[in-house]
């Protein structure tokens, strides 16, 4: 029976503990890796406290409930979450390099390795990524002041960071689950893997998940009710499209994750009998609960970087976006039929053929509607005046490596083909060529976008340029060899292999791998080097880039009310509409007192309780478990008795706010295109007089 | 203007051209795996190769014009660019958007056609022909057993088979799920404790060849490979004499020692130390023993850990009956 105060903690669980009894290079990184946590996390609270921040970071940041600074915290989560990833992708290519024959890790912490990169990847780099530029564009975009629920927002960040920050204590103190990102029972069942691995993993995904699930409720009501006035839908930005197609998906797709981890959990916890090999349980099911959920998944992490490519392209063209409708149309399709197709993932089940023609089919039908939306940049693109600064490098690489991804899609789609490259490297090439050169790139894109509207500033880019340039050719060195040894039959997961064919691709790979680790080192590099030139690149008129849509309408960084007065839109590309007309910056007919909510600690509180409550059930401490559970239900307690839940700005205040920076307006130097990436721009565009 | 372009193609010229050359190179230098559908043993791995060919074909209708339009595009437009029409208003055409939506539903339309014939004449479970040779497998941690009950023989980590006759594979594991491959004959089907899948091939030539678990099932994962022999008549005459004449039988006690968790040395090890390497064979097969291996997992009193292979409770003790 595990101890009644440490549960099954015990002084081996510690991450020095290996290497000190047994010293080898694998037990040396697995040492470091935990040994970069501690450090890490030491040195950002001596920062804080040498520096007094503390108390800044607690009352304008951690506290508060502004959509902007919630969304700028998820990013930040997101980068770090991102280090890690990539260094593991480059541990595991450096290993696989190594591994005819061997390799210079263990199997079983490279099954670590690929485990946590995958559940890191998705879960805690891709949906922070998108899920924070939502939160901080998409009011902005519709002319809104805040989410609908902005307290619901802080307490989803709590959540997901609660569930990233178990994902980090797993260095430290024990180990991560071993059967990949989906976790496919029996081999994560209790029968076959007593230890916490697996449980680490059920506790972030169940978080993360409820966490994600109240986000996407939030995106959801908010664009349904948000919108300024004369905002129809069809009148919407397309980001906001996607983030709208976005938000319900998450709604419907998070709870079979959350449901299926769940039941999980109660496999191992309490003998249930969902997905055991006996008593009628059948790892079938999971597999289907799953990927109700993974595959879904995939389309909420693309959707909003198809936004992004939407704005991008009619912002650098200087152009409208060519077939709002048919993109809209498209979005919606790709939307709803994704949720028809996940049986893709294990066409290999051994159910008959029909089945798998179905869902062959619905899988190749999704090729139409992403194909016309490439169409459709296309042809925005088609007799604009094309700036190719780093969000459309991003682009052009997405142009051209998202269709090779797609090709091997559909390719896959084929049940007939598929019976060769499932589990292989081919695989994994293919959903890196979606995710990279689509979702990464396009959130790429996206922060390189708006960095300037969050911050004030833009970002160097001439190290922008670099960046985006080395994430291109590092994709194509690290992910086009493993379609070949896909095709070769080589499985993904191998710890090793004894093909010496294989070696040389093995080679490139890893050169990959450390070229997109120097477009990661580039682009820290690019912020700290903005952050010092600040000055030199600001923008306070906010807009920098000839933007079309109304966040770009307000001062850079937006005040935090957002808008001084609600705007009244009277078509799409609002704010391009109104420089056509050659009225834009006017002060509002009237300004009028507005509520704004307050900042709460409950956010943190419940980040703070649901950490302590996973840590408690991984290791089998129930009084720490039931603590956090009480904690989390006295925040929400706490919270129903505040009364003072927003604070009212006067109309005067408004006013004067607005016009002081509209004085700064018409004393900047509007400067045309030719001088967008100089000093000269202050985030004021000229009508661009086109040679 | 001009450093800026100078800039960017500075950065994408070198590597690309470094990037074809190394890929030539390794082209040439790397022959094709011998354990791929590219290098086919049997007509169904044959069809999936000329299939995947084909689908590549077609896709491309859709792909090239993005492939080259987009570099024109991008330069033909670039803002530099005087000559280029610019027309910021514009943002629709009709037969344009018929066509964008147009071609893509014809190629989908044609390859599901396609996907549904080669789905249904490819089913993994469609027999091959009369008079299948029946081989079941299987899955344990780390390495397969396959067993031919006709024969009345077994083996650890290889299968040998007849050429020009059909093979019929019935496939379970006494452990996790794991996925059975051998590419250059058929592909994969995933194999299931307590259920029973199927995998139909056949090889036309004589040949030598590996096959694998693809699943992730532990430590073991990688070097769960086997050896697949396709032999002539005669040489399948032998091989069944061969493991007919093997000092080893297949019955409770050893199957439970084989069952553990651990490699194929290791099993060889502990049950016939002196057969020295190669793969493990036996002579004499419980008749029913794959039908058991599937029947415990439906007892109405379930299992223990301790019970179950490929727990690391497991303890091969006699527990096995």
């Amino acid at each position: 029976m595990s101890d009644p105060i440490f549960g099954r903690l015990e002084w081996s669980s510690f991450f020095v503990h290996e290497f000190i009894a047994a010293p080898s290079i694998d037990s040396a990184v697995a040492a470091g890796a935990g040994l970069a946590v501690v450090v890490g996390g030491i040195a950002l609270l001596g920062v804080l406290l040498r520096y007094r921040l503390w108390g800044r970071l607690w009352r304008d940041w951690l506290t508060s409930a502004d959509h902007k600074k919630i969304g700028i915290m998820y990013i930040v989560l997101a980068l770090v979450m991102m280090a890690r990833g990539v260094l593991e992708g480059v541990a595991m290519r450096t290993h696989q390099a190594t591994a005819l024959d061997g390799g210079i890790l263990s199997a079983e912490h490279f099954a670590q390795l690929f485990s946590t990169h995958g559940t890191i990847m998705i879960l805690f780099v891709a949906m922070p990524l998108l899920i924070g530029l939502i939160n901080y564009v998409v009011p902005l975009q519709i002319g809104a002041r805040d989410m609908v629920f902005p307290v619901m927002n802080q307490v989803s960040l709590g959540l997901t960071t609660a569930a990233a920050a178990l994902i980090m204590v797993s260095l430290v103190v024990g180990h991560f689950e071993t059967g990949g990102w989906s976790a496919y029972p029996p081999y994560t069942g209790a029968d076959f893997n007593p230890g916490v691995g697996p449980d680490y993993w059920i506790w972030a995904i169940v978080l993360s998940g409820i966490g994600t699930t109240l986000t996407g409720i939030n995106f959801a009501v908010t664009i349904y009710k948000s919108r300024a006035p004369g905002m129809h839908f069809m009148r919407m930005p397309m980001f906001t499209w996607t983030a709208l197609c976005t938000a319900i998906m998450i709604v419907y797709a998070m709870p079979p994750l959350t449901a299926g981890s769940l039941m999980l959990a109660l496999d191992r916890y309490l003998d249930f009998h969902f997905f055991t090999n006996d008593l009628g349980g059948n790892m079938m099911n999971y597999a289907n609960i799953f990927w109700m959920f993974g595959h879904p998944e995939v389309y909420i992490v693309v959707l909003p970087a198809f936004g992004v490519f939407s704005e991008i392209s009619a912002t650098y063209a200087a152009k409208r976006l060519y077939g709002y409708a048919s993109l809209v149309f498209a979005t919606m399709a790709i939307a709803a039929v994704s949720f028809t197709v996940w049986l893709h993932h294990f066409f290999t089940m051994g159910q008959s053929a029909s089945v798998n023609i179905a869902f062959g089919i619905a899988t190749m039908i999704i090729a139409v509607p992403t194909g016309v939306k490439i169409y459709d940049w296309m042809a925005t693109l088609y007799r604009g005046r094309i700036r190719l600064t780093a969000p459309m490098i991003y682009m052009l690489g997405f142009f051209i490596l998202f269709v090779i991804g797609g090709l091997s899609g559909v390719i896959q789609a084929n049940p007939t083909v598929d019976f060769q490259v499932h589990n292989t490297l081919f695989l994994v090439a293919h959903f890196h060529n979606v995710l990279i050169p689509g979702t990464l790139f396009g959130m790429l894109a996206g922060i390189q976008y708006w960095f300037p509207k969050a911050f004030g500033f833009r970002l160097d880019e001439r190290l922008s340029r670099r960046a985006a340039w080395l994430w291109i050719i590092g994709f194509c060195f690290a992910f086009l060899p493993l379609y070949w040894l896909g095709l070769l039959g080589m499985p993904r997961r191998s710890a090793s292999f004894s093909d010496p064919a294989f070696v040389p691709w093995m080679y490139v790979a890893l050169a990959g791998a450390l070229v997109l680790l120097s477009a990661f080192f580039t682009m820290l590099q690019m912020g700290w080097v903005s952050v010092r030139d600040r000055k030199r690149l600001a923008v306070p008129a906010g807009d920098p880039w000839d933007g079309r849509t109304l966040e770009w309408s307000v001062s850079s960084p937006p005040p935090e009310w957002n808008f001084a007065a609600t705007p009244q839109v009277y078509s799409r590309d609002a704010f391009a509409v109104e420089k056509e007309a050659g009225h834009p910056y006017l002060p509002a007919q009237r300004y009028a007192d507005i509520k704004m909510p307050n900042a709460t600690s409950m956010g943190m509180a419940v980040c703070i309780a649901a950490t302590l409550m996973g840590f408690g059930l991984v290791w089998h401490i129930w009084w720490l478990a039931i603590a956090g559970l009480l904690g989390m239900a006295a925040s929400m307690i706490a919270r129903g008795f505040v009364t003072q839940t927003e604070h009212t700005i006067s109309a005067a205040e408004l006013e004067q706010a607005h016009r002081d920076w509209l004085d700064d307006v018409a004393n900047t130097r509007a400067v045309t295109r030719d001088e967008e990436t100089s000093p000269g721009n202050r985030g004021l565009a000229a009508a661009d007089v086109v040679p | 203007m001009n450093a800026r372009h100078a800039g960017t193609t500075r950065a994408a010229g070198y590597p690309g051209a470094a990037f074809v050359l190394v890929v030539l190179v390794l082209l040439a230098g790397s022959a094709f795996g011998a354990d791929s559908f590219l290098t086919p043993l049997g007509p169904i791995a044959g069809a999936e190769r000329e299939y995947l060919l084909d689908i590549i074909g077609i896709t491309m209708i859709a792909i090239v014009p993005v492939l080259v339009g987009v570099p024109l595009i991008l330069w033909r437009y670039r803002r530099g660019n005087r000559r280029a029409t610019y027309q910021p208003h514009w943002s629709f055409s009709k037969p344009l958007d018929i066509a964008m939506w147009g071609v893509p539903v014809l190629i989908i339309g044609f390859l599901s056609v396609w996907l549904w014939q080669h789905t249904v004449k490819y089913d993994p479970y469609k027999p091959l022909g009369d008079d299948p040779l029946q081989i079941q497998v299987v899955g344990l941690d780390w390495k397969w057993l396959f067993i031919y009950p006709e024969q009345g023989v077994a083996s650890v980590g290889e299968m040998a088979l007849p050429v020009d006759r059909p093979v019929s594979l019935s496939l379970t594991t006494d452990t996790v799920m794991q996925s059975f491959m051998v590419p250059a004959l058929a592909g994969q089907i995933y194999a299931m404790a307590g259920m029973q899948t199927q995998l139909n091939f056949i090889a036309d030539r004589p040949g030598f060849t590996r096959g694998q678990n693809t699943q992730y099932n532990g430590a073991g994962f990688s070097r769960q490979s086997f050896a697949v022999h396709a032999l002539s008549q005669n040489d399948w005459q032998s091989w069944v004499e061969k493991a007919r004449a093997s000092p080893l039988s297949l019955n409770a006690r050893t199957y439970t020692r084989l069952a553990e968790r651990g490699s194929r040395a290791e099993a060889r090890a502990a049950l016939a130390p002196d057969q020295g390497s190669g793969p493990l064979l036996f002579s004499a097969i419980r008749p029913d023993l794959f039908q058991q291996i599937i029947n415990r997992y439906h007892d109405s009193k379930g299992l223990t850990a301790q019970q179950q292979p490929g727990s690391p409770a497991y303890q091969s003790g006699g527990e096995h009956e």
